[in-house]
């Protein structure tokens, strides 16, 4: 540690405003606050300093990632084995699916921070964090055989147009992990919908299993093929095609276990995504006009991305309300929208990416009459002890 | 802007008629300033011939219309200045209409109800209101030409860029070579679709700040 620190001390003079490469000092900045302590100390008043920071509410985000991330890996060559038919050791599963996912990753962040980084010389602020988390969550909500060009287009897509273009992290209206999602299926529709979740370039001597169809089971139902489902076993584990982070339910429940007790994510939203995914689903089962509406709560909540969304995306803090109240409402209507729009909307076959992406606009009103009304009742509250005060007066 | 232009020895194209020609282009600029006139934007730039035959009709009634007004302004009585002034518009469009179908009948047919709809774009009221009606003939003239140039070059460059991006051509012409697609390149949909319009829009004005320091309104 001695030896980074001399190196450190050594090499920061050079990057001081106005010196050689004072031009990047914010691109210096930010590599050198992850492994010490900010230089800026505090000169007036006392200051209550707390040890996590963004920089470290982010990492937290990473390692509730990691869970997905592996049965994802886990998952993509498993999925691959299946379709030629041959049973893979774990091992084998990993590596094919490393293989593949991990370029996409490294695009993701190379092609988003690259952008930040950018956008923090040029207007001379602090690189923001954000993107660690983003680049992490974009590739998970993306098919493994997603083509690397798009998501380096995407993600600057939306870094700007997300992100930067408010402000920079903590101003930016929608999520941007999903705009790069929605610019690639809105853009690509074809890489992004059928039978994409497969890799399927198959290697030499491999053959693909007769009538192999590599859809989700979502397109499944929407199709009509209830009886095409992997069980429900199958499903809480993650043992069926979809995008990379989306299927475990299991993984993704412990990711959202350390994310509620670290107290990053917001226990009231997961709930309420829930309680609203709940609820749309029993509705629809009660009206059961088709085959759709009638499948079973449960299986709701565990086919596509609907936990990942409620996890990782509707809880990000700053999409989402800022109220307690408004987070009821908030994640109650991702719940109901997204099941809304898988059910009765045949266009797109998971509703999730919408629902959020839609709430993520409303969050702002929400909020606005949740203040509204909690100033109204006190306002009462306060004309009513003033009447109090005047009767008891005289 | 509605300053009264009354001197009867200024040559034809003077510093000042100038200005009323070259500042919608730019410092004025219609859609990027004023944020007028958004909505045909958004419907008619998926493609780049339209776009142009749309700005070309907008230029002809934009500046008939303000000569005719600053023609009558003396005789319109203050009232009813409103209903004149449309169907002076009314008549030019109509015009406009009838000769697209002549002699330029898919075009037309693409465009559909947005040549009706130039009666109701909002830069033309607001020329004739602001300016036709207290100028003459031929500053009115050049503020028509000038604000409808303006309203023209975003349209053609927002028709540019969907059209590039969204379907690889240009006036009907490929222009993206085939070898980027067949190493993996695609046309982006989403650029067909009226989001973008919206986007890129933004995006130009995003620039047109950027670049002239003045335009920057701090509220």
């Amino acid at each position: 540690m001695k030896v980074i620190k001399n190196i450190r001390d050594k090499i920061r003079p050079h990057f001081y405003k106005g010196a050689r490469f004072g031009r990047f000092r914010r691109a210096w900045e930010a590599f050198d606050t992850f492994l010490f302590v900010p230089e800026k100390t505090t000169t007036k008043g006392s200051h209550i300093r707390d040890a996590i920071d963004m920089k470290r509410t982010m990492v937290y985000v990473i390692i509730a990632l990691i869970p997905p991330l592996l049965v994802g890996i886990w998952n993509t060559g498993y999925q691959y084995y299946q379709a030629v038919g041959i049973e893979p050791a774990i091992w084998e599963s990993f590596a094919f699916g490393f293989m593949l996912i991990l370029p996409i990753i490294i695009v993701s962040y190379l092609s988003g921070l690259a952008t930040e980084f950018l956008f923090a010389v040029i207007h001379d602020k602090e690189v923001n964090e954000g993107f660690l988390v983003t680049g992490m969550l974009v590739v998970l909500i993306l098919p493994a055989t997603v083509p690397l060009w798009m998501v380096a287009v995407a993600n600057i897509f939306a870094v700007i147009i997300g992100k930067e273009i408010f402000g920079g992290t903590g101003m930016n209206i929608v999520n941007p992990a999903l705009l790069s999602r929605a610019f690639i299926l809105f853009g690509y529709p074809a890489y992004l919908s059928g039978e994409v979740y497969t890799y399927t370039r198959l290697q030499e001597g491999h053959q693909l299993v007769d009538g192999y169809s590599g859809v989700t089971p979502l397109s499944l139902v929407a199709e009509g093929k209830m009886e095409a489902l992997p069980s429900d076993f199958n499903m809480f584990l993650g043992n069926m095609p979809g995008v990379i982070g989306e299927t475990s339910f299991a993984a993704i429940m412990l990711g959202g276990l350390f994310l509620a007790i670290t107290g990053v994510a917001s226990l009231r939203i997961i709930i309420s995504v829930f309680a609203g995914g709940i609820f749309m689903a029993g509705l629809f089962n009660i009206i059961a006009l088709n085959e759709y509406m009638m499948i079973p709560v449960h299986q709701h909540l565990l086919l596509g991305a609907f936990a990942f969304g409620a996890v990782y995306m509707a809880t990000d803090p700053v999409t989402a309300s800022q109220t307690p109240h408004g987070k009821y409402i908030y994640g109650f209507l991702i719940g109901v929208l997204t099941i809304l729009i898988r059910v009765v909307n045949p266009g797109f076959p998971g509703g999730v990416m919408l629902a959020i992406l839609m709430m993520n606009v409303f969050a702002p009103l929400i909020d606005h009459y949740v203040v509204q009304a909690n100033i109204k009742r006190r306002m009462k509250r306060l004309r009513k002890a003033q009447i109090n005060v005047k009767e008891k007066k005289p | 802007m509605s300053e009264n232009i009354n001197n009867n020895k200024e040559p034809l194209f003077s510093y000042k008629n100038k200005k009323l020609l070259s500042n919608p282009i730019g410092k004025d600029n219609p859609i990027t300033i004023q944020v007028l006139g958004i909505c045909s934007i958004l419907a008619v730039t998926v493609q780049l011939k339209p776009s142009l035959v749309l700005a070309i009709s907008v230029v002809a009634v934009m500046g008939l219309a303000n000569v005719i007004i600053s023609l009558l302004r003396n005789t319109i009585p203050q009232r009813i200045r409103i209903i004149v002034q449309l169907t002076v518009i009314a008549s030019l469009v109509i015009i406009v209409d009838q000769v697209l179908k002549a002699y330029m009948y898919d075009v037309s047919r693409q465009l559909s109800i947005f040549v009706g709809l130039i009666i109701t774009n909002c830069i033309i009221m607001g020329r004739l209101e602001g300016f036709a009606l207290y100028n003459k003939a031929w500053p009115s003239f050049l503020d028509g030409i000038g604000n409808a140039a303006g309203y023209g070059a975003i349209l053609l460059a927002v028709a540019a860029v969907r059209e590039l991006f969204g379907a690889g051509t240009l006036m009907n012409v490929q222009i993206i070579p085939d070898i980027f697609y067949r190493i993996g390149y695609e046309n982006n949909g989403l650029f067909i679709l009226p989001p973008m319009a919206l986007i890129t829009v933004g995006v130009i004005i995003w620039i047109h700040r950027s670049r002239d320091k003045e335009l920057i309104d701090a509220s």
